[in-house]
């Protein structure tokens, strides 16, 4: 079963900006970046990150390949479409808003 | 991702799969290569198969993808049981593939509309009188005079058509010896501008060759005929042919696909009515006449105005009608005029087989819904073996749809794979029945295009059978209860209860198919066997014409040549042959008394055509040489009983009313049997023979055009002399020609293809009916016996006798038979005034009609449920109970 999801629906965004400042990251990278680059307040859980990059995969926002690193081992790695952008600047925007909503949201009460 | 990369994901699930799996894995890996505990790694990803089908998901089409686990696991089901599903596979086929075939031949005959503008503004018009014997007769040839009072009648509101019947006639191109058949048809100009039709090559005929009677002598082509006997050569126009005395040039080609008017004739040359020798009688009704009906004008104050021109022209015709009693007169004249659409056209064919071709797409329809029952009651059989199956299937989470699709694949791999079986039969079949409606001399044509009207028809069909198999037992299966059924079964009885319910539709339909099966058999029967009261075997008719009409002794002079051939008999001479169809009838007056209104048959024979036919002389003498027409006559028995009320005929006197009031004086010096005159159905006619030799009113010999041989080999198979006799008659006199030879017998033969295609496929169709249905009952009964087993165990363990076992296995079932019997006598004889017309001495309340079918049934049933009876008695309680 899958476990709660920390990200409160901003995994697709997370995941979309990671890939947009460092392009050709494996799974396993792309969940430590999130960790590392929250300051280790976000967790991705394995159970959601997969089938999230699957899911975004299938719908053409990123695109991925399987590369042999250095130490031999096969990986598969993902990199931003031109679609990606769009959807990650779209995100973006959508997430301002909601922040913002919710900022003013909580100055009024 | 594309959809056509998902859909190609689907067929390669496992790499899929493999790919998922190996990212998963490499990201422990990289884990376990940070420091990260192994197992702990591991737990942290979760369930992975779940994970797995999730990716999954998103990569491919989830429901393909279910389809395609379905018809996988729909097909290993199959191939489990090979025997079973070939079966059901075949006998669905055979099903689908005879109803696909019915649906084509009704199509192309009755449905297709023709290749015309507006083909469904078209109506052809038709005539309706109650008949002599009281029953409603119903002609659609019209008169040229009468076509002519009603197109002005209606004009402005449709145009009227005249359109011949196609006939088959001799003509040449070259030399006068070059002689072939054609399919001629005698057409108004109008016919073509009014379809909107355009010529492939050359003009069409138009308004301006329907003016002057004989005036203009030009003919379009079909385009069919175009390629087959000139190659699409384009020169083919201003070429010219002999028929007849009359000369005619080809003017054009008609467009691609237009075959005519008659469905089931492809027309080869098309002539302008003016041509035709009837144009200007008020007599002959020669041509059919169609009606294209202006948008917006309502059918039945046009049908009434024409009725009332018609009835008037033959009000005022009969004014020169005379010896015809008022209430006869009045009786002949009360006719109805009925328009009716012609959208796919008009012709015999149509008539004739219509009722014919629908009884037999009913019948084929009766098999399908058999053949479906019994492979219905095998999957429901099928699926209460796996009633756990489905159970745990439930239990870990399949939603009901899910079970539902999971059954109906099942029946959609059946339906399938037996409607690609079933097109191949279709394919062959349809132009195999076509082939046996014709003789192969006179070969009609309808055209069979396997296009989307069928494809459509078979795609329903084949959907439908999926529906009719795998609706209800995916039904029942995704209403299944997981607790009782995983427990060892809920209410065994529900699935029976259904299971019998079918058997009594199948018998109800085995039933019906046998019985109207018997009834076609019958009527072929009875009507190839009644006699004929001639002799057909051994006897050739040779259709002579000569190039210039030529007397009597030069006739004589040739049918005495062929006397002389080795292996010929007997020859005689007439101006028709018996049976051929036509008819040649008129009023008889006895004493210039007035006509009791029955009409005598007439015809025109030399010295030795009664020797040669084998027609016994009762009293009197035959016609012998010098003997002409008019003068002498020899009557049949009915002549003499109707008109001379059985009294000696012989040296009495009577005349016969030709048209226009002429009267003509015979003297009967003989007196022969009966024969069947034009067909094998109707009752045996008053006929008078007339010498072949006619002379006109100053007693001068006419001379002869035409005329057909009946000659009387010694040999059993009269055929092997044709090409001898073909070229004796041209050796004898070169002026005559033979334009075609039949034998007798293929004559009379001709008069029941229709009934002899009934019975035969009718018979076919019953027997294939009567064995699925037994394969159902055998099938139902088996199972009941082997779900009841433990019950029956215990009833024997008890110390229940064999009967009694035999009569709780059967009674059920049996009951059902009777039920299914039942219904089905009362749908047979309630359908069976639809198919009356067909039927030829026989009624459907025979009691043997009944009879049959029941006996059959009866005993069909017995021999299906021996197996399974014989099963229930050796069941041995102890090993069953013990089983348990």
């Amino acid at each position: 079963m899958p476990k709660p999801d920390s990200l409160q629906g901003s995994l697709d965004l997370l995941v979309l900006k990671i890939l947009s400042r460092r392009p050709r990251l494996h799974g396993y990278a792309i969940m430590s970046a999130i960790k590392d680059w929250s300051g280790e307040v976000l967790r991705a859980e394995e159970g959601t990150l997969y089938p999230a990059l699957h899911r975004m995969e299938e719908a053409g926002w990123i695109q991925a390949e399987w590369i042999t690193k250095e130490t031999g081992r096969r990986a598969r790695i993902y990199q931003l479409t031109a679609a990606g952008k769009k959807q990650l600047a779209t995100e973006e925007s959508r997430w301002q808003a909601v922040t913002a909503a919710v900022s003013r949201v909580l100055r009024t009460v | 991702m594309s959809l056509w990369t998902r859909v190609g994901n689907v067929f390669q699930g496992r790499n899929l799969s493999r790919e998922i799996d190996e990212e998963l894995q490499s990201h422990i890996d990289e884990a376990i290569a940070e420091g990260r505990d192994p197992v702990e790694a591991r737990r942290a990803f979760g369930s992975v198969p779940w994970l797995r089908e999730e990716s999954r998901d998103a990569k491919l089409i989830p429901w393909l993808d279910s389809l395609r686990a379905d018809a996988i696991f729909g097909w290993r089901q199959l191939m489990k049981r090979k025997v079973a599903s070939a079966a059901a596979i075949l006998s669905l086929a055979l099903a689908i593939g005879a109803c696909t075939s019915a649906f084509r031949l009704i199509d192309a005959l009755l449905l297709r509309p023709l290749p015309v503008a507006n083909a469904g503004q078209l109506y052809a018009l038709s005539r309706e009188v109650i008949g002599f014997d009281g029953k409603l007769v119903s002609w659609d040839g019209w008169a040229y005079p009468d076509f002519l009072l009603m197109r002005a009648a209606v004009k402005g509101q449709a145009a009227l058509m005249a359109v011949s019947y196609a006939e088959r006639l001799d003509l040449t191109y070259k030399a006068e010896q070059e002689m072939e058949k054609g399919w001629v048809q005698y057409v108004s100009g109008e016919m073509f501008s009014s379809f909107e039709l355009r010529p492939a090559v050359g003009r069409l005929l138009s308004e301006s060759d329907d003016v002057k009677p004989g005036g203009h002598p030009y003919a379009v082509i079909s385009y069919d005929y175009w390629t087959r006997r000139f190659a699409q050569d384009k020169k083919v126009v201003g070429r010219t042919f002999r028929l007849g005395d009359r000369l005619f040039e080809i003017v054009g080609v008609g467009p691609e696909g237009f075959n005519g008017t008659e469905t089931g004739t492809v027309t080869d040359i098309f002539l302008p009515v003016m041509m035709h020798d009837g144009v200007l009688k008020d007599d002959w009704q020669w041509h059919r006449t169609l009606a294209r009906i202006a948008p917006g004008v309502a059918l039945k104050p046009l049908r009434a105005r024409l009725d009332a021109t018609s009835r008037a022209f033959e009000r005022e015709r009969a004014k020169s009608l005379t010896g015809i009693s008022k209430e006869i007169l009045e009786k002949m004249l009360a006719q109805t005029l009925v328009l009716e659409t012609a959208a796919a056209g008009a012709s015999g064919l149509q008539r004739d087989y219509r009722t014919s071709l629908i009884a037999l797409g009913v019948l084929v329809a009766l098999v399908l819904l058999i053949a479906c029952a019994n492979v219905a009651n095998l999957m429901t059989a099928l699926a209460a073996a796996r009633a756990r199956e489905m159970a745990l299937r439930v239990s870990i989470g399949a939603g009901r749809w899910r079970l539902v699709q999971l059954v109906l694949v099942e029946g959609a791999i059946l339906a399938f794979l037996a409607a690609a079986i079933g097109a191949v039969f279709a394919w062959w079949s349809a132009p195999f029945v076509v082939s046996m409606i014709n003789p192969p001399d006179n070969p009609a044509r309808l055209s069979l295009p396997a296009d989307w009207r069928v494809l459509g028809f078979g795609l329903a069909l084949t959907v439908g059978v999926m529906l009719f198999l795998g609706l209800m037992p995916a039904l029942r299966a995704s209403a299944v209860k997981p607790v009782s059924a995983l427990k060892g079964g809920d209410d065994p009885h529900a699935r029976r209860r259904s299971m019998h319910a079918l058997i009594a539709l199948q018998t109800a339909f085995c039933f019906l198919a046998l019985f109207v099966a018997g009834l076609f058999v019958t009527t072929f029967e009875r009507l190839s066997n009644r006699p004929t009261g001639f002799s057909a075997e051994r006897v050739l008719t040779l259709e002579t014409i000569a190039a210039r009409p030529q007397p009597a002794a030069v006739w004589d002079q040739v049918a005495e040549h062929l006397r002389a051939v080795p292996g010929v008999e007997k020859v005689g001479l007439a101006n028709m042959v018996l049976l051929s169809g036509g008819s040649w009838n008129n009023s008889i007056l006895i004493n210039g008394a007035p006509s009791n209104g029955v009409l005598a048959y007439l015809l025109q024979v030399s010295p030795g055509w009664r020797e040669a036919l084998r027609i016994p002389l009762i009293g009197g003498r035959d016609f012998r040489a010098g003997d002409v027409y008019p003068g002498v006559a020899i009557v049949n028995k009915t002549f003499a009983k109707v008109y001379f009320n059985g009294e000696d005929p012989i040296g009495r006197r009577f005349e016969v009313v030709f048209s226009a009031g002429q009267r003509v004086g015979f003297e009967a010096v003989g007196l022969v049997g009966d024969v069947a005159y034009r067909n094998m159905r109707d009752p045996i006619y008053p006929q008078a023979y007339f010498p072949f030799y006619s002379v006109d009113a100053k007693g001068a010999s006419l001379p002869i055009g035409e005329g057909t041989f009946i000659v009387r080999t010694s040999i059993t198979n009269p055929l092997a002399l044709a090409s001898l006799l073909r070229r004796e008659v041209p050796n004898a006199r070169p002026e005559f020609r033979v334009s075609g030879i039949r034998t007798q017998t293929e004559i009379n033969e001709s008069h029941t293809i229709r009934e002899r295609l009934l019975a035969r496929l009718a018979f076919f169709f019953g027997a294939v009916a009567l064995l699925l249905a037994g394969v159902g009952l055998y099938g139902v009964l088996d199972y009941s016996v082997l779900q009841r087993r433990r019950e029956i165990g215990i009833r024997m363990a008890i110390g229940a006798p064999a009967s009694d076992i035999v009569w709780r296995v059967t009674l059920e079932v049996f009951s059902m038979v009777l039920a299914g019997a039942l219904v089905g006598a009362a749908l047979g004889l309630a359908s069976a005034r639809y198919i009356e017309s067909l039927l030829y001495q026989v009624k459907s309340t025979d009691a043997e009609m009944l009879a049959l079918p029941s006996i059959t049934i009866l005993l069909a049933a017995v021999l299906a449920a021996l197996p399974a009876v014989i099963r229930a008695v050796r069941i041995d309680p102890a090993k069953t109970l013990r089983a348990d």
